[in-house]
């Protein structure tokens, strides 16, 4: 590579030159320049979807890119594997913790690298002392031979970090490490990562917290869409420079207050729990009212409930408690398919994992959920079947050159209209939308959300979870914030305010809070 | 393999602008069938005389009832590997019927029951068992493979229990009790084709049908694509599963019961290692192991690609050792060319949205 590159930024470790990515339906990354540089904190900004994890895939040597080069102390690298990026010294952090909960925090923070005695034979003693010593530099007074499965969210987090730590990072990549954690917590980890920076280590830091970001971030990129949008020192720039960068324009999306109902709610739903199974409630006993021709919108951070209120409402939490009443008929204990024809609809926050058959075509997707309605006797009629998808596609603006060409060649936003079609053919009185905006362009996303003030307009219940601030008041007439399970506040659209929604959010599960509005 | 053969299916097709390799790819178990075939018609002697290929399509039938259970039970992401045994069970269970009768020691008489009675029976322990498979599976949690191994020990020791491991010989049934005619359903011929025969194509139809036209066609696709998202859409996942085990039993039983009458006797060992034929036929036919995808009409002709080359190399004087090495290396190659299809349609897929 160019000597000249390399001299003019001699403090940069690790270096992203034009790099891509596509998947089969999505490109996920297009032409990013991004570079580390050692002893600071290098903060990767950008909305969900905005190709952030990609960038920080390819960097830790997770995927490789379809285009573009990497550069690592000036020397273009390839990464084969995560465990190649972590011989050459790039550590990772991710958010879904990748622990093995049947093997202990030791046996955990070693895996990839087991001290051995005579080659062979694993030093467990190493490992815990090792282990323990981690642990103090971390403040947590976690034993070694504990079992991971057995240890909290947040001290397994702990443990992911140690797990880094344990290999002489150079690089260090963490994406939203501070998810899980405590204020005290996060404190420990920002005096962590204040110690890797003095000892020269390349500090990689995604978060959604801007607050934070500014706090320890030195220098800051942002991403939207697959592409660079932005860098800068962070000095220089503030939280709405940010924002603004991160966001663009998101058009005003509302019409006007929509709450034309006087009547009986659509939905109403009473004292709605689900316990956790590690102590605790996923669900804190929720009661909420939804009126037809309504868009809520229901925000929180990661972890508040929101998708696990609506698994309960579409009854996929058979243990769950309380009552969910549609149009005043009883769904409590209705099977799934028995709420789906009473008029209650979900489309789920992981398209992927929850959503979409990847085997089948468009059109056998977007039928599932209502093959009741063109039964003839005991086959399914083609005809009827096939107006039904068409009409769909068009209605949704669905780009697809065939209905029978496979879900998985679709853009994700198309995707994404694929679900919302599913769950508009059932014909829905109340449509439920977990994060309805995840993981597609800023394009299809003004559709989804046009699409849902339409429906919201022809009389529909539509409710959507949303852990972004611009979108739900963008987008809602009613907001609710929902924190550790609990309703945390209720919000009509004019008296909601960035701050207020924040604040609500918020809220510790330990302190019980009554309606804020 | 023939050239001729697949570039004739592969001409009109590609017109349609993908990648012509992909096309025999992805055609590649009918272009099997032909290479089989048109390989025996000119080595083997008499492979095309009429005797032959009904004798053929009577052998490969067996095979086929099995492979189309099995391709439901596929599909949805399951395996059954008690099909072998529910063979053995059922033909021992028609064949005591028939030949002893069913004992009722508290009246002092002993019943023999007509044959479409016989039929009807062993039919219900094919169901009763493939019953107990899907409760496995979806009551207990039990991985599919363990289920049906369990159940494969146990029907083939209850096979074994009926007669105390002796065959029943000469199923004619006796005119004095009524209960003659049960060798029809392997040796009679309607217009000279096999019973057999006609009840493989019957088979195949209504099974082609249900896959392919009906919700639960439909849902049996989406359990096996997508678990969650199809429960999440309404699917009864649990019902699926536990139906598509019982058509797999009661097609195993009906294999038994042709088994049976071709041989006019039942044997409790009849039907070993059956299933691994079942599932040679389904993954050669181009269902996934992992669920999702598959037809019944690919299964089909998997099970006369299997049935060609053993009944061919058999003819061809090819030593039985021989013909287990090929028939592996045939199964290997099927599984092996169709993740390569895989990687192709993924790759084409990429590039038809950057190009």
């Amino acid at each position: 590579m160019s000597a000249s590159q390399s001299e003019a930024h001699d403090d940069v470790v690790l270096r992203a030159e034009q790099v891509g990515k596509v998947y089969p339906g999505t490109t996920a990354l297009q032409g990013v320049d991004f570079a580390a540089r050692r002893g600071a904190v290098n903060v990767l900004l950008g909305e969900n979807g905005a190709g952030k994890s990609t960038l920080m895939k390819i960097l830790a040597g997770v995927e490789q890119p379809s285009s573009g080069r990497l550069f690592l102390d000036g020397q273009e690298v390839r990464f084969a594997s995560i465990n190649d990026a972590a011989a050459q010294g790039i550590g990772i952090i991710f958010q879904e913790l990748n622990l093995c909960p049947n093997l202990s925090v030791a046996e955990n923070i070693f895996l990839g690298h087991p001290a051995l005695r005579f080659g062979i034979d694993i030093d467990t003693n190493r490992h815990a002392l090792a282990a323990r010593a981690l642990m103090r530099r971390l403040e947590h007074a976690i034993d070694p031979d504990t079992l991971v499965g057995d240890l909290r969210i947040a001290q397994q987090q702990i443990v992911e970090i140690a797990k880094a730590l344990a290999r002489d990072v150079r690089v260090l990549i963490m994406d939203e490490p501070t998810s899980a954690l405590s204020a005290a917590e996060v404190e420990i980890l920002f005096r962590v990562i204040a110690e890797l920076k003095a000892s020269g280590v390349a500090v990689v830091y995604i978060s959604h917290r801007l607050e934070e970001l500014v706090r320890i971030g030195d220098t800051v990129s942002v991403l939207r869409d697959g592409r660079l949008q932005a860098s800068a020192e962070m000095r220089d720039v503030d939280i709405p420079w940010m924002i603004a960068q991160m966001v663009g324009t998101l058009a005003d999306q509302s019409d006007g207050p929509a709450t034309r109902s006087g009547g009986a709610p659509l939905l109403s739903i009473a004292d709605v729990s689900l316990a956790n199974p590690h102590g605790g409630f996923l669900v804190d006993h929720v009661s909420l009212d939804v009126a037809a021709g309504e868009v809520v919108g229901l925000y929180g951070l990661l972890g508040a409930g929101r998708s696990e209120l609506f698994e309960v409402l579409i009854g996929a939490q058979p243990d769950a408690t309380g009552t969910v009443l549609l149009d005043g008929i009883d769904l409590t204990s209705l099977p799934i398919a028995s709420r789906l024809r009473a008029g209650i609809a979900l489309v789920p926050e992981d398209r992927q994992r929850d959503g979409l058959v990847q085997s089948l075509s468009v059109a056998a997707n977007l039928t599932l959920a209502s093959l009741w309605q063109f039964l003839r006797g005991l086959a399914i009629d083609k005809t009827r079947e096939r107006n039904a998808v068409a009409r769909a596609i068009g209605n949704l603006f669905i780009k697809v050159s065939s209905p029978d060409v496979e879900v998985t060649a679709l853009s994700g936003g198309n995707q994404q209209k694929v679900v919302i079609g599913r769950a508009l053919l059932t014909r829905p009185k109340l449509l439920l939308l977990d994060e309805p905006g995840r993981g597609i362009d800023v394009g299809a996303k003004a559709e989804v959300f046009r699409t849902m003030r339409a429906l919201a307009r022809e009389g529909l219940g539509v409710m959507f979870a949303t852990s972004d601030l611009k979108e739900v008041l963008a987008v809602a007439d009613r907001i609710v914030v929902m924190a550790g399970g609990r309703i945390a506040g209720d919000f009509p659209r004019a008296e909601a305010t960035e701050t207020r929604l924040v604040a609500a959010a918020n809220q510790g599960t330990a302190i019980s809070v009554g309606h804020l509005a | 393999m023939s050239g001729g053969a697949g570039m004739a299916i592969a001409a009109p097709v590609r017109s349609r602008r993908t990648s012509p390799l992909l096309l025999l790819l992805s055609l590649r178990t009918l272009i099997a069938l032909f290479a089989v075939f048109a390989f025996f018609s000119l080595t083997a002697p008499n492979f095309l005389a009429v005797e032959t290929l009904v004798l053929l399509a009577k052998h490969v039938s067996i095979n086929a009832f099995l492979a189309i259970g099995m391709t439901f039970v596929i599909v949805t992401g399951g395996i059954d590997l008690s099909v072998g045994s529910i063979v053995g069970l059922s033909g021992m269970v028609a064949g005591g019927l028939i030949d002893r009768g069913l004992p009722l020691p508290m009246f002092h008489v002993t019943l023999f029951p007509d044959v479409a009675v016989v039929i009807v029976a062993a039919l219900a322990v094919g169901l009763l068992v493939g019953l107990v498979n899907g409760l496995l599976v979806t009551r207990l949690d039990v991985a599919p493979f363990i289920a049906t191994l369990g159940t494969l020990y146990v029907a083939r020791g209850a096979a074994l229990l009926v007669s105390g491991g002796e065959t029943f010989p000469n199923l004619v049934g006796r005119p004095q009790f009524h209960n003659t005619g049960f060798p029809v359903l392997g040796a009679g011929t309607v217009l000279g084709v096999p019973v057999s025969v006609i009840a493989l194509i019957v088979v195949s139809l209504v099974a082609a049908y249900f896959a392919g036209r009906t919700p639960f066609g439909r849902r049996v696709y989406a359990v096996g694509g997508n678990e969650r998202a199809a429960l999440l859409s309404g699917v009864p996942v649990d019902r699926v599963k536990l139906i598509v085990y019982m058509i797999s039993g009661a097609c195993a039983a009906f294999a038994g019961l042709v088994v049976a009458s071709e041989l006019v006797a039942s044997h409790p060992a009849s039907g070993e290692t059956f299933e691994l034929n079942a599932i040679a036929a389904t993954v050669l036919g181009g269902t996934s192991l992992a669920g999702g995808r598959g037809t019944i009409w690919g299964t089909i002709v998997g099970a006369f690609v299997i049935g060609i080359l053993g009944d061919g190399l058999v003819m061809l004087g090819v030593s039985s050792f021989w013909q287990m090495v090929i028939k592996g290396t045939v199964i290997i190659a099927a599984v092996v060319l169709d993740q390569m299809q895989r990687r192709m349609q993924r790759r084409m897929a990429i590039l038809a949205q950057t190009g």
